[in-house]
């Protein structure tokens, strides 16, 4: 199977489906000739043209309201927020919107769109240029919300967002842009809300998504040395949750540890963790662990910004600790 | 009035009538406690919907707000399923999930109401957006008050629509009051047309409480909107009786005197003064439609206090669109 970056295969997903269906047309700031600030739309104006790939102005409100309107008419948008961050200037389109647009009308119509943004730190971007704000967007009845970590899942969700008749929030990562993965070349959708185990183990549940899956991914072939065997389950959908891959799982293991950039104060984890204390309490072994960010806009300075953010480590001393294990010293 | 034409004319009336019939009547059901929630009367300002919606398709859309009950019966919206509506019942536009300010009738073109001031701008947009890619030369009328004006989703919805040359008229249902505050208090412009300038969008400011006035700039804009010349911005400068809604008098900001001055300026009056002095409409043809009127309200009023209430196990239902 060939090797595709994350970048490169949500681009497949945006050209194939472009091809497939002509509703699908994409719109955002700068995704044209300038191919879009992390370049996953860079080519797409050369094939489909400026109608498709439709650049706006700065104008996040107005583009999700515009992507609404569109979708309300027989069109498939899938709008690009450039940054997550930025996407904060389009809540009230998103949330008393689109969200709930279905619902007001009584169920007569649907609303098919996606908003594409990314979000995560680790590259000293700054405030306003680094958060992991997908709680937020959890909260809203009406959304869905998708955070592929690899390759083959970013291209699946992406492909499966797109034909998704309710609004769908794709949230991407940018430090996972440049990773490589198999994506095969045959067509392929991956369903929203299906979790999957990424890494079969006894001792923890690990839920991790988005960058921090691969954190998670190399902490877990670390502690396998240590005799820790962690089981590794990637959610991609955080709405609508697949909690039954999780359930099973910590039936199994006893032990969970949820894993996320955003922080960790009302983060997506403390969801998961809620949900596993009042369906599986029985199974727990152990305290439900959360390794996330610390309560903390994201500082510039990249020993800063390290130490804000969750790392490999912060989930090998997690699993040390459920495990009863003596913790190395820092 | 000789360009408008008479049955035209005539049917601009009828609906002026139809809206404050409607809104009189949803007052008197929401005082005897019927109606739950709020209520944002329009009456006074009948005449830019009605000789907006006069120039439109059937296939034509329109976007209106949280005070959009006369924008909805313009677009042809019936009164038995508003009032349903209005009353929180399952029969109702919304099927008792939207109330007053949420009417939505996909039917009739008519794509929402928000109650989110200024939100509906750039929906407006990109609703034309669709239409101009599919090749449809529908247009779509964006309702919005004077007080979106001061919103960043007016600004950004507009703008989009003048760089694509979208085929939307935006008009500006201006009662000088955004809630209780007036326009010389949100912006320093003395025209509120006068905002569009930046967007390089057409802004016509006209008496709004004269229909045929309304008529005669609507029609050009709706006309140049669907011939692919782009977006126009009419600021037709109207008043509101009544307060912001039912819970506000609407004389705390307002003096007796200036509500007095604008109810003698009414827009019904105006427009049937004219009709009948031109023997368009007569006294008796002015009657049957009003008793013609009362017996529709009676029904609608009848058909919303026999409906039933959504069951309390459907309200989940359409939270989601799920796949069947």
């Amino acid at each position: 199977m060939p090797e595709l970056t994350y970048r490169e295969a949500l681009r497949e997903a945006l050209r194939e489906e472009m091809k497939r269906d002509e509703s699908v047309f994409i719109l955002g700031e700068d995704i044209a000739e300038y191919g879009s600030a992390y370049k996953v739309t860079q080519g797409l104006v050369e094939e489909f043209g400026h109608d498709r790939i439709r650049n706006t102005p700065l104008a996040e409100s107005g583009i999700a309201g515009a992507a609404l309107g569109a979708a309300l008419v027989g069109m498939r948008p899938v709008a690009e927020i450039m940054y997550i961050d930025f996407s904060l200037l389009a809540l009230d389109q998103i949330f008393n919107q689109i969200a709930k647009f279905r619902y007001m009308t009584g169920g007569v119509v649907k609303v098919p769109l996606v908003i594409r943004t990314q979000g995560g730190g680790g590259r000293s971007a700054g405030l306003h240029h680094s958060q992991s704000l997908e709680a937020l967007y959890t909260h809203i009845p009406g959304l869905m919300v998708v955070m592929p970590a690899t390759p083959y899942d970013a291209k699946g969700l992406l492909k499966s967002s797109i034909r998704e008749d309710n609004p769908v929030i794709f949230i991407e990562h940018k430090g996972l842009y440049g990773q490589s993965g198999t994506v095969p070349e045959e067509e392929y959708l991956v369903p929203l809300g299906k979790a999957e185990v990424k890494r079969q183990g006894k001792d923890i549940t690990v839920v991790a998504y988005s960058n921090s899956l691969i954190l998670a991914l190399k902490a877990a072939e670390t502690l396998e040395k240590d005799g820790i065997s962690l089981e590794v389950v990637d959610p991609r959908t955080l709405r609508p949750l697949d909690e039954d891959t999780i359930l099973n799982s910590v039936e199994k293991t006893g032990r969970l540890m949820v894993v996320h950039e955003a922080c960790k104060t009302g983060g997506f984890g403390a969801e998961i963790a809620a949900i596993v204390a009042e369906k599986a309490f029985d199974y727990l072994d152990a305290p439900i662990k959360r390794v996330a960010a610390l309560d903390s806009p994201i500082p510039f300075n990249p020993k800063l910004e390290d130490y804000v953010l969750p790392n490999e480590n912060d989930i090998i001393r997690g699993a040390l600790e459920l495990m009863g294990k003596e913790l190395p010293e820092q | 009035m000789q360009e408008i034409g008479n049955e035209k004319l005539k049917e601009i009336y009828t609906t002026m009538l139809r809206i404050r019939a409607f809104e009189e009547r949803a007052i008197v059901e929401y005082r005897k406690g019927l109606c739950p929630g709020f209520i944002h009367p329009s009456i006074g300002q009948e005449a830019s919907p009605a000789a907006v919606c006069a120039f439109l398709r059937d296939d034509d859309y329109i976007l209106t707000t949280h005070r959009g009950h006369g924008d909805i019966i313009a677009k042809g919206a019936r009164f038995d399923k508003m009032m349903a509506e209005l009353f929180a019942k399952e029969t109702g536009y919304c099927k008792g999930r939207g109330g007053s300010m949420h009417i939505v009738a996909p039917d009739l073109n008519m794509l929402g109401a928000t109650a989110i001031v200024g939100a509906g701008v750039p929906i407006a947009s990109g609703v034309a957006l669709a239409c101009k890619m599919q090749n449809l030369d529908r247009v779509t009328i964006c309702f919005l008050s004077d007080g979106a004006t001061c919103t960043g989703a007016f600004h950004e919805g507009l703008g989009m629509a003048a760089i694509w040359d979208l085929p939307v008229v935006f008009v500006c249902e201006n009662n000088q009051y955004a809630m209780s505050t007036p326009q010389r208090d949100y912006t320093k412009l003395e025209n509120l047309a006068d905002r569009t300038k930046a967007h390089g969008v057409p802004g016509i400011s006209v008496d709004g409480n004269d229909a045929v006035a309304v008529a005669k700039v609507a029609s050009k804009a709706i006309e140049m909107a669907r011939e692919g010349g782009g977006p126009t911005f009419i600021n037709a400068i109207t008043y509101r009786y009544y307060g912001h809604h039912m819970g506000d008098p609407g004389t705390s900001y307002r003096t007796k005197e200036e509500i007095e001055e604008w109810r003698k300026r009414d827009p019904i009056k105006r427009l049937q003064d004219r009709l009948l002095q031109a023997k368009i409409v007569t006294e008796s043809e002015i009657e049957d439609i009003k008793a013609s009127l009362t017996r529709e309200l009676d029904e609608a009023v009848k058909f919303a206090t026999e409906s039933p209430e959504p069951k309390t196990e459907d309200a989940l239902n359409n939270v989601y669109y799920i796949a069947e």
